[in-house]
């Protein structure tokens, strides 16, 4: 199975790098956009009986390692190949 | 006092922290490999700067799982001193022997300069050798230093005095014009609950010679040696 990872900086925890990119996209006039957050996107393959085992074992990944629960959020995809 | 200074694939400033030690302080200092679990009998244990891991994933999150670490943690939960200087500091956040996290600098850009930082708590044993209140002129050499905590945990972290350094201007006020990376209430130190812990963003290894700049950093070693005596 292959999971994909996005880890993203919790909200209300200042981005500099999603606000220099917000601002880099409204002065080439895209003016419509916000909110942007610049994040992580991590996959891995994974052996696992069934996919809730596979996304339980993602979980304690995520929660261990690939995301910092203090500054960051973290949502995945289980897809059997 | 012994000293243990470990050394992580990636440290930078393990050697100049035994220099500071051992060459300039007189203490008995040297250094420990991060792939063994002894702590060689150390009375204090620094985490030194640089980039453990590239820096990797995060800054510290690598390095916080390795095999050192559990008796770092151990040392630290018997008691022991444990003082993590810039990387460190990070490293003692990812292992959560401190509270909060450091993240990317305001500015986004890498900050190398002279900063002022004002003693918060000078009763606490990395600052005893200090004044409350005194400013120190160390260096600051980092990209992500800007520290974030909730803001429940801030309220305690000041309750309990455990802001052991704050960024200041040269009066002595914490501006912000003043923080050089956008830290949480100008944050450049902090202790954990029971004060045997401390993280810091400044060098205080690279300012122990008059002729590099400064001896503020003196301040901090003296601290701890004298409080483990």
């Amino acid at each position: 199975m292959r999971a994909k990872v996005f880890v993203t900086p919790r909200r209300g925890i200042l981005d500099p790098q999603g606000r220099a990119v917000e601002g880099a996209l409204k002065s080439l006039g895209f003016g419509t956009i916000g909110n942007v957050r610049v994040g992580r996107f991590i996959t891995l393959d994974i052996d696992a009986p069934s996919r809730a085992e596979a996304e339980s074992a993602v979980r304690q990944i995520c929660e261990r390692l690939l995301a910092n629960p203090n500054i960051e959020d973290f949502s995945f995809e289980v897809e059997v190949e | 006092m012994k000293w243990g200074v470990v050394s992580f694939p990636g440290s930078l400033d393990d050697r100049d922290a035994l220099w500071a030690l051992r060459d300039v302080l007189g203490q008995d200092a040297a250094l420990l490999w991060h792939k063994d679990e002894s702590l060689g009998g150390a009375e204090c244990v620094v985490l030194p700067g640089g980039f453990s891991y590239g820096d990797y994933l995060r800054c510290g999150a690598i390095a916080r799982f390795s095999p050192i670490m559990k008796s770092v943690a151990r040392f630290a939960a018997d008691g022991g001193l444990v003082l993590g200087i810039c990387n460190g500091f990070q490293i003692l956040c990812e292992a959560h022997l401190l509270p909060g996290a450091l993240t990317r600098n305001r500015s986004l850009a890498f900050v190398c300069d002279f900063v002022n930082l004002r003693v918060e708590n000078a009763a606490t044993p990395f600052t005893r050798a200090a004044h409350q209140g005194e400013t120190l002129r160390l260096p600051i050499k980092h990209g992500e230093g800007c520290y974030v905590a909730p803001e429940d945990e801030l309220r305690q972290l000041e309750e309990r005095g455990q802001i052991l350094l704050r960024y200041v201007d040269a009066r002595g006020e914490a501006t912000d014009a003043a923080n050089p990376n956008g830290s949480m209430r100008s944050i450049a130190g902090v202790a954990n609950d029971r004060f045997n812990v401390f993280g810091l963003m400044p060098h205080p290894e690279h300012a122990v010679e008059a002729m590099l700049g400064g001896v503020a950093g003196r301040k901090i070693f003296e601290s701890i040696a004298g409080a483990a005596r």
